[in-house]
């Protein structure tokens, strides 16, 4: 089967919102979270694959990456390139501090009819190959776009982020103040000072409040090299505190979910949110 | 420190008192570690570091910290302290460096004399000795160590480290 650019895009973009059940995994590999001074760059691949960190399905799209500085700016993003199976770019690391790098993105998707048609809203409805015999593809991009006779409306509001976090010298906390919307992270170790003999714990928040209940998935990279893949289901406890040990030192991938019916988009019945992170666990 | 500056004029003084001074400074508490000699086709003198975590808790105090503080430009020797990766975690990423009187550059194989700092407060330490070598390994070699230092004490690495004693 041959993909045209777009569906590339497109998949890649589903699998930004895909629900745990998809084992396709969004992930940005930094070559390292640790500068000593502040004249090196970090170096990071992206991509969407089954098994971390091997890239084998799709590329990230660089263009949709942000750079957060120490001090909470937007930053910059250098030497952006698209492989088959994985982007790469680069990350000046010129201030001293926490970095905070990765996709954030927030959706309305689901469906609505008129005189008995059905229609799609947002991303995930499935294009038409161009050429294919029957209706075209019935879709609108935004909820603002949903006519007025509009009847059985279903919509799904998307939240979701996926970050590396890049420290050069002393670490620092900027880049984690919550916003109080959706779903972040609020660390209590800090994520660039893991180690695998001492428990890493983190507090999430749900709209800035602790969220207790959450499943978080942790999965160290390298399964090829080991005999299984060494993924923790995890959930926060009542104060939203998460606590993972960490089998092997490596990069991990952590993967939290929830979702609740108090969406922003009025419209919407229900909302969906998902916190990534790639993470490393030095050895002691 | 100025124990040392004190030592010439003792003599002077009753050799009962002598030996009492000489028995409690902590300024008499040295370090000697020792940097194996290591046969390789290429061979890069390693980064080291010491520092002294107290046991009760509370910040960790460098002792010595040799890099390649010549190395300027595009690549600076700083570059590589982060691969001390436990003493970077600990504090290293918090130092100005260089540090009067405790960066220096890095050392042949052989073994190496420090003085432990004169003014460390009473109490129970661990002594850390971390080595990097680019294109080799690291190492971490832990050593208890009560002040006042009544007594000595010797550990051992096994790859990047010698031995490491306190007198």
């Amino acid at each position: 089967m041959r993909y045209s650019p777009i569906l590339i895009a497109s998949a890649a973009a589903v699998a930004a919102f895909a629900s745990p059940a998809s084992a396709h995994r969004q992930w940005l590999l930094p070559s390292t979270t640790t500068l000593a001074g502040t004249s090196e760059y970090v170096t990071v691949d992206a991509a969407v694959s089954n098994d971390l960190f091997y890239p084998d399905h799709f590329p990230m799209n660089p263009e949709q990456v942000t750079v957060w500085t120490p001090d909470g700016t937007v930053g910059k993003l250098e030497n952006p390139a698209t492989g088959r199976y994985r982007s790469t770019f680069d990350v000046k690391i010129d201030k001293a501090g926490t970095w905070k790098i990765g996709t954030q993105r927030s959706a309305v998707m689901g469906s609505f009819k008129v005189g008995g048609e059905e229609w799609r809203v947002g991303g995930r409805g499935r294009p038409v190959p161009a050429g294919a015999a029957g209706a075209p593809p019935r879709s609108i991009a935004t909820v603002a776009e949903i006519p007025a006779d509009a009847t059985d409306v279903k919509l799904t509001e998307i939240q979701s982020g996926n970050y590396i976090y890049v420290t050069a010298d002393a670490p620092t906390k900027t880049v984690f103040t919550p916003t109080g919307k959706g779903l972040e992270i609020d660390p209590i170790t800090h994520p660039d000072e893991l180690v695998s003999n001492e428990e890493g714990r983190f507090r999430f928040l749900i709209d800035g409040k602790p969220a207790g209940g959450v499943k978080v998935t942790v999965v160290p990279g390298s399964k090829k090299f080991r005999e299984a893949e060494q993924a923790q289901e995890l959930t926060t406890d009542a104060d939203g505190v998460l606590s993972v040990r960490w089998p092997v030192p490596g990069m991990y991938w952590i993967n939290a979910s929830a979702s609740d019916n108090k969406p922003s988009e009025k419209r919407a019945s229900e909302r969906r949110m998902s916190y990534t992170a790639t993470v490393e666990v030095v050895a002691p | 420190m100025t124990t040392s500056k004190v030592l010439p004029a003792l003599p002077l003084l009753a050799p009962a008192l002598v030996a009492g001074t000489l028995a409690t400074p902590a300024a008499a508490a040295t370090v000697s570690v020792t940097i194996p000699r290591i046969n390789v086709a290429e061979y890069h003198r390693p980064y080291v570091v010491g520092w002294l975590e107290p046991v009760a808790g509370g910040a960790a105090r460098t002792v010595f910290v040799w890099y390649d503080v010549k190395k300027a430009g595009r690549e600076p020797g700083t570059k590589w302290l982060a691969d001390l990766r436990t003493w970077w975690r600990k504090g290293g990423r918090s130092m100005q460096l260089p540090a009067d009187g405790l960066s220096g550059a890095t050392r042949a194989p052989g073994t190496y004399q420090i003085p432990l700092p004169a003014n460390l407060a009473p109490g129970q330490y661990v002594l850390k000795v971390e080595a990097a070598r680019e294109t080799g390994g690291r190492e971490l070699v832990s050593l208890p160590l009560t002040v006042p230092v009544k007594k000595g004490g010797s550990a051992a690495g096994t790859t990047e480290l010698g031995a490491i004693t306190i007198r």
